[in-house]
């Protein structure tokens, strides 16, 4: 398992949502463009930091950036198929964790139904 | 042993997934009709599920949230469509604390089928279904917590 996730192109997406702030970031870009200094004032770090959290984001192809007059504008990759690929495969994962432990459920005898 | 397979077809927006269970028809719908054992499986175990409310009866609810590491709560919740135990389920799956406050948040429809194998086991599969691509990628947002835990998990224990 663990071997696969790291062969997998989706690496640099799990990396990347494998932090909170970034994650929010996704959470609040899908909803609504935002500015990184929007952004910034929403979370207690720099600006300096969201904006490596962002270009983290970019680089893993789950936000975009573009300027507009002195703002730069985050917005989630939502209208893209590859995004829709990786939710299905994350949601594919937890499915067979799910799977994993609905096994062990079973085969354990305190599962069994009271 | 259990097998599973699952495939996933982006452009329409749906996941199959289909297991065998060394176990009776009757006893995998437990893991499903009983929330004390749903609460076993749902979460992952960085984040325990605890089931709220739980009504697997048509118009019913199921309500559930999801505790992380440091306390904070993801809810989430079914409104059941149609049931037929112990052989199926109907469900709509979103966010948030109840149907009623689901808002503008996509939410998924998801089919369960339980069939007796010859050899006394189950197969189950399940078919999730979202609206778009795009009420894809919000879900993804919203609903990566779960999923992620574990491969964060996989990925901090390679990188220590």
């Amino acid at each position: 398992m663990v071997v696969d996730v790291l062969a997998d192109p989706l690496d640099a997406v799990f990396h990347a949502l494998a932090d909170p702030t970034r994650r929010d970031i996704v959470r609040r870009t899908v909803a609504a463009e935002s500015s990184v200094s929007g952004l910034a004032r929403a979370y207690p770090i720099s600006f300096a930091a969201v904006q490596k959290h962002v270009a983290v984001l970019e680089q893993a192809g789950l936000v975009t950036k573009r300027r507009h007059g002195r703002e730069q504008l985050v917005s989630a990759r939502g209208d893209s198929l590859h995004a829709a690929g990786v939710a299905l495969d994350q949601l594919a994962d937890v499915w067979r964790q799910r799977i994993d432990r609905i096994d062990a459920i079973l085969t354990d005898p305190e599962g069994e139904p009271t | 042993m259990t097998v599973t397979r699952v495939t996933t077809d982006p452009p329409a927006g749906t996941l199959t997934l289909t297991a065998t269970f060394a176990a009776p028809v009757e006893r995998v719908w437990q893991v499903w009709a009983d929330p004390r054992q749903l609460e076993r499986w749902w979460g992952p175990p960085t984040y325990p599920a605890t089931v709220v409310e739980h009504d697997l009866t048509p118009g019913g609810h199921v309500t559930y949230f999801m505790t992380g590491p440091e306390g904070e709560r993801f809810h989430g919740w079914w409104r059941v469509l149609e049931v037929d135990p112990p052989r199926g389920l109907r469900l709509e799956d979103g966010f948030g604390e109840s149907p009623d406050d689901a808002a503008d948040l996509p939410t998924s429809r998801m089919t369960l089928t339980l069939d007796p194998q010859p050899d006394g086991g189950t197969l189950m599969t399940l078919v999730g279904a979202f609206d778009s691509p795009e009420a894809f990628a919000q879900v993804m947002a919203m609903g990566m917590e779960e999923g992620l835990t574990l491969a964060a998990g996989q990925i901090d224990e390679l990188l220590s």
